[in-house]
């Protein structure tokens, strides 16, 4: 969890003598490129040299489309496969755009992982009862960050643990991610809800926002947690209406998004009040001061 | 199983809930349960705007035909939630259409009957109001989210 601090510094490991300075990207190559929908792809990267780095559930990298820029993508990947990195990226800027378009043989550039990830210390019993729901809260391609974790919940659920309930939004069924991976998770134990923005008579799933799932969805709210990710303002409309079924605002956590450009707490960039988001963040629990900072206009 | 009197069944919808006794058995005069087959219509376009239906069981589609893109649904309510609002206003006509997505129980109230008690005793009236409004806040604050079409919009070549 995070403490209260004033922004400071750098004050992260300095790089040792002959490891790889923290600016500077190591190469990848794409081994496979999957198209989620028509403004989202994912890719799976391999390291040229050496093995692919290890991460925690909600960390993000610093992607290099070379020529372009660099950006903060989460990983969508399960922390625990070994495998090649998985990036799960929405087509919204140039270099998002430039990401996306990247086919298989291409070469990125990769810095991370960084950022805390989320806290799942709730359910294996540090912090609280062992049995305790977590309620996971998706908005459009919010989903990807939040995928890692919903696998290292499902191994937790099937070891004993609470319930898992994913609740995801999105625009169109078209924009659904990772659709046939749902079904996997309810086979598994999860409750899974979809909803949409807008829809066609032949979409059997639900129409409306994704606030809409959690007064029906079954949970204990005084015995839960929550990981949301989404639009900042879906957000904090979920965080409203999880605290308005009961659950205490400290149980509530949110991956934020800002301008990150060097992931590391140096340049300042992605300054939220008192916090750097990709050295602080970029999860935060929604108690404390996140409530207040996030509506904020001048931040 | 035994079925409830009306007073008990409609105090246990989250609409309802919380109501004095004599309140309760007051709208359980106008009540009836109502099963729906899924695909079947609750209300229609244009029809009169008579009844008032609380959700127990199922998912309600509220659709809206458009004659390029066919019925398009609007929005989706489940158990606990209300469909219909038109019958509390003149000229009680019904500007959605409201489908059946699954085997729908509801509770239906006569719109008629509420409106007269609730125009004969004010704390009917008034109570009625306050809960219905509160649920027509939360389907305009959700309206507004969805108008802000948060899930980006953007291209993959």
């Amino acid at each position: 969890m995070v403490t209260e601090k004033s922004v400071e510094p750098f004050r992260g490991p300095i790089p040792e003598s002959g490891s790889r300075h923290p600016l500077l990207p190591t190469p990848y190559r794409v081994v496979k490129r999957v198209v989620e929908t028509d403004t989202v792809v994912t890719l799976f990267l391999e390291a040229l040299e050496g093995g692919n780095l290890t991460f925690r559930p909600g960390q993000f990298n610093m992607l290099t489309a070379f020529g372009v820029g660099e950006i903060a993508v989460s990983i969508s990947g399960d922390p625990l496969d070994g495998g090649p990195i998985r990036h799960t990226i929405a087509s919204v800027g140039a270099v998002s755009h430039a990401l996306c378009s990247l086919r298989v043989g291409s070469l990125v550039g990769v810095r991370g992982p960084f950022g805390n990830g989320w806290d799942l210390t709730g359910v294996t019993g540090m912090a609280g009862s062992a049995t305790q729901d977590v309620v996971v809260v998706a908005g459009g391609v919010g989903l990807a960050p939040l995928r890692p974790a919903v696998l290292e919940l499902l191994k937790m659920k099937e070891e004993g643990r609470g319930r898992v309930v994913v609740l995801i939004g999105s625009r169109s069924p078209d924009q659904v991610l990772f659709k046939e991976e749902l079904d996997v998770w309810r086979t598994r134990g999860a409750h899974v809800e979809v909803t949409v923005d807008r829809a066609d008579a032949s979409w059997r799933g639900s129409v409306g926002v994704v606030t809409s799932l959690i007064s029906s969805a079954p949970f204990d709210p005084h015995d839960a947690f929550s990981l949301v990710c989404g639009p900042e303002v879906m957000m904090r409309f979920t965080a409203r209406a999880l605290l308005d079924k009961g659950m205490h605002e400290d149980k509530i956590q949110l991956s934020l998004e800002r301008n990150m450009q060097c992931g590391i707490g140096w340049c300042g960039h992605c300054q939220l009040g008192p916090y750097l988001l990709c050295r602080d963040g970029p999860v935060f629990p929604y108690g404390g001061r996140l409530a207040e900072l996030l509506a904020k206009r001048e931040l | 199983m035994r079925d409830l009197p009306m007073d008990v069944l409609i105090s246990r919808h989250p609409l309802l809930a919380g109501l004095p006794n004599d309140i309760l058995l007051l709208l359980a005069g106008c009540a009836r349960n109502v099963p729906f087959h899924a695909g079947t219509l609750l209300l229609s376009e244009g029809d009169t705007a008579d009844t008032f239906y609380l959700i127990r069981r199922g998912r309600v589609g509220i659709e809206v035909h458009d004659p390029r893109r066919g019925r398009v649904v609007v929005e989706t309510v489940g158990p606990g939630s209300v469909v219909g609002w038109s019958w509390l206003f003149p000229p009680y006509r019904w500007h959605f259409d409201a489908r059946a997505i699954d085997e729908v129980g509801t509770i239906a109230l006569d719109g008629a009957c509420l409106r007269t008690k609730a125009e004969a005793d004010p704390v009917v009236g008034y109570e009625l109001m306050k809960r219905l409004s509160n649920v027509l806040l939360e389907r305009l604050q959700a309206t507004r989210v969805r108008l802000l079409d948060l899930y980006g919009d953007g291209k993959v070549s």
